[in-house]
């Protein structure tokens, strides 16, 4: 475009003009959890729509594509385990994993591998229908599907997601749900507009025109993504991370948890996602090898030495399963792995860099590595073609990896967190995951503590993963469909609610110039990195609060766009003070330090004290914010609240 | 961004938004059916008012580098996948020990 004239917008301006819809079931964010609350609900027999920021067809962090699919447990004929057992296992091996969420991983447990047929019935590859693998260790030969991490156990599968959101799309289709691609939702209306009162709705604005749109819903479902570029940004430097809707829940009133877990794993890439050498997640169980060719060793749980490729990807004698070796992992399910590269870098018997020795690993391991794992995953099927074009071949080259940036005890990194997507960055650069953070509060329907309120995927607490946003929209789509239903009539709006809306939402593209979404995202970034990263106080923070006001007082007075796509970015800069300011407020709330949040303050130094061995929830009200404490595994029984709440 | 013929004028512009150029269009073979528009999750691009054209990458910055719109494209060598230089990664030959990396063939 450089060195042309300054182009006029291509498609027709219309700010402030609005459409009105009514729906049963109105779906926010059409990603993997969206897609599928959608469908469940469509199934049910009730009217929805769905509000989507990008293009259904491929949006979402799942969207184009996955290469795991977990917790394939009830009904896999293939995987001996129960589901009670493989999520208790991992809830009760404390660490980190006692935060998890309860409920969508016995739910996942239940109802993932029935997911992935039906999701075969819409048109997704999930089995060797072309025996490619026939034979291979990791295939089960009676379903024909392959699986990853635990042979024996079978728990979590390995599938061609990029055949899937396409698939989801075309079933949304077929089954009438109206789809409104292009339009974010800018808020939640609630009954008489009230903070906390029953959700009816949403309001959207289109990022290509600017138009506005007012869904009327029985029932929402948010199946938004979690937020990112809170602490953090540059698009020179790793492009545009999308961003989520959940902050519209906070400012309507529902309640979170967990927003004081943070983590310093993140900054920025080095390379092409999955494009380096690595040898866990997609490229599990690959060998590494130093720059000399010498093996990296690989142990079990006890630091044995592995000898065999195959031993990688089975539990050791007396182990029932295990879930490859991830930190805080309890040592009953912990997996084999390479050991620690700083270790290894202390005996001085290792030269830097190593490399992914994808040659030396058995034909059926290498294939399913660098052609289905990477190929599949999400936005690695164009790295897999691009290094093909460029000749990379895995069975002659090595990759090389990055594993040994912070490796423990040379710098920051947690012991093994060798990195295979990005560096591991200072302490005060946090992000939102990943794995287990915050989010919204919800009960065995997937509702949040707001009526007329569902929520499915990466905005719930606790929750991550393609399978998981899958199986928890398909649950809180039933759900929804269930209570819309019941529900009478498409509720009123608040008619000043949605005017305030319009005059906040428009404001910048009534200016001539102001302060640009990118500035005032940075300055988000310098709040939060500098009053609430590490190490935290009450002091700071509170000093962070201030400053988060001042953001939104000058983006009240100077914030400036010229089009509706730069408007639309504003918007979400917008949610992320929001949502900082949450999280700030979670962070005081908490007045305690815990390693396994990663969570450290100054004035309350005592490490996880049982008064605070809790979840704190938090939910904005008239008066302010207001906290709550939690008990862990709030839950209770697994068998009987699934039995009664799973709305068949 | 397309890849230029010769250009004689000289043009006084600002500085790109962005120092990198995630895909590349090839003029000669793109008809401008702006199916990569469609399907991009952050709306980088808008389509050529100019019909049949490529589409103009107005938000390369915001490129999320997906490869959605490359994947989609029906016509081969339309649009390129562009990988920026920092995230350039080496392998090396088993047997040789030869360094590449994208963009860096063994004759080069």
């Amino acid at each position: 475009m450089y060195g042309e004239k300054t182009l006029v917008w291509p498609y027709p301006v219309l700010y402030g003009q609005a459409k009105e819809i009514d729906t049963d079931v109105l779906v926010v964010g059409g990603g993997i959890a969206g897609c599928w609350a959608a469908i469940a609900a469509a199934q049910k027999g009730v009217k929805v729509a769905i509000l989507e920021k990008a293009a259904t067809v491929r949006s979402g962090a799942g969207g184009a594509g996955c290469d795991h699919w977990g917790s394939v447990i009830n009904g896999n004929p293939g995987c001996k385990l129960e589901p009670e057992e493989f999520v208790n296992a991992q809830l009760h091996g404390g660490g980190l994993n006692e935060w998890g969420n309860g409920i969508m991983s016995y739910i996942q447990a239940m109802e993932s591998y029935e997911t992935l047929l039906e999701l075969e019935q819409m048109g997704g590859k999930i089995r060797d229908t072309g025996d490619e693998f026939k034979g291979a260790p990791f295939r089960d030969e009676q379903t024909r599907m392959l699986f990853a991490y635990d042979y024996e156990n079978k728990w979590c599968a390995r599938v061609w997601g990029t055949t899937f959101k396409p698939a989801l799309y075309k079933e949304c289709k077929r089954l009438g749900v109206q789809i409104f691609d292009r339009f974010m939702a800018t808020s939640l209306l609630t009954e008489d507009g009230k903070c906390g009162a029953r959700v009816v709705g949403a309001t959207g604005m289109n990022v290509r025109t600017g138009e506005f749109i007012t869904c009327r819903a029985k029932a929402t479902i948010l199946a938004t993504a979690r937020p990112s570029r809170i602490w953090s940004f540059s698009t020179d430097k790793h492009g545009l991370n999308i961003t989520g809707g959940s902050p519209i829940a906070w400012k309507a009133g529902a309640e979170f948890t967990l927003l004081e877990k943070t983590s310093k794993v993140g900054g920025e890439p080095l390379s092409a996602t999955h494009g380096s050498g690595s040898d866990r997640n997609t490229s599990y169980p690959c060998t590494m090898v130093d720059d000399d060719g010498n093996e990296i060793p690989w142990v079990d749980r006890s630091g044995n030495i592995l000898e065999t490729v195959e031993e990688r990807s089975l539990p050791v004698a007396g182990q029932r399963f295990h879930v490859s070796n991830r930190a805080h992992t309890a040592f009953d399910i912990l997996g084999p792995s390479p050991k620690p590269v700083g270790e290894l870098l202390k005996t001085g018997n290792y030269t830097l860099p190593f490399w992914s020795d994808l040659p030396g690993m058995p034909d059926e391991e290498r294939r399913v590595i660098w052609g289905v794992m990477v190929g599949e995953e999400s936005k690695t099927k164009i790295v897999y073609e691009l290094y093909k074009q460029n000749g990379f071949d895995p069975e002659k080259h090595q990759l090389q990896g990055y594993q040994y940036l912070n490796a423990a005890p040379y710098g920051l990194g947690p012991v093994g967190a060798g990195s295979y997507l990005s560096t591991i960055t200072g302490g005060n650069v946090r992000n939102l995951g990943p794995g287990i953070t915050g989010g919204l509060v919800i009960d065995w329907n997937l509702r949040t503590s707001m009526e007329g309120l569902y929520a499915a995927g990466d905005c719930l607490f606790a929750s991550y993963g393609h399978a998981q946003a899958a199986t928890a929209g398909r649950y809180a789509g039933r759900n929804a469909a269930n209570y819309a239903k019941k529900a009478g009539s498409v509720p009123s709006v608040h008619e000043r609610q949605i005017e305030e809306e319009k005059s906040r939402i428009y404001a910048p593209v009534a200016r001539k110039s102001g302060i640009d979404w990118k500035e005032l995202n940075n300055g988000l970034n310098k709040v939060m990195q500098v009053y609430c990263g590490d190490p935290k106080s009450g002091k700071l923070m509170n000093l962070g609060l201030k400053f988060l006001d001042d953001l939104k007082e000058e983006a009240s007075q100077n914030l400036y766009a010229n089009n509706p796509h730069k408007l639309g970015r504003t918007i979400e800069v917008l949610e992320l003070i929001t949502y900082a300011e949450a999280i700030v407020h979670a962070s005081l709330a908490r007045k305690c330090s815990n390693r396994y949040l990663d969570f450290y303050r100054t004035d309350y130094a005592e490490l996880d004290p049982p008064e605070w061995h809790k979840y704190i929830v938090l939910k904005k009200s008239d008066d302010g914010v207001t906290s709550r404490k939690m008990e862990l595994e709030f839950w209770g029984d697994f068998e009987s609240n699934y039995a009664a709440n799973n709305a068949r | 961004m397309v890849e230029r013929k010769e250009e004689k004028t000289v043009y006084a512009t600002p500085n790109d938004p962005s120092p990198t150029r995630p895909v590349i269009f090839n003029e000669d073979i793109c008809n401008g059916c702006n199916v990569c528009v469609d399907v991009c999750l952050q709306d980088v691009f808008i389509p050529n008012p100019r019909e049949g054209k490529p589409p103009i990458l107005l938000y390369p910055d915001e490129c999320w580098y997906d490869g959605n719109c490359v994947l989609a494209c029906s016509r081969k060598g339309a649009i390129r996948f562009n990988i920026p230089l920092m995230w350039r990664t080496a392998w090396r030959d088993k047997e040789t020990g030869e360094l590449y990396w994208v963009d860096k063939k063994s004759s080069d």
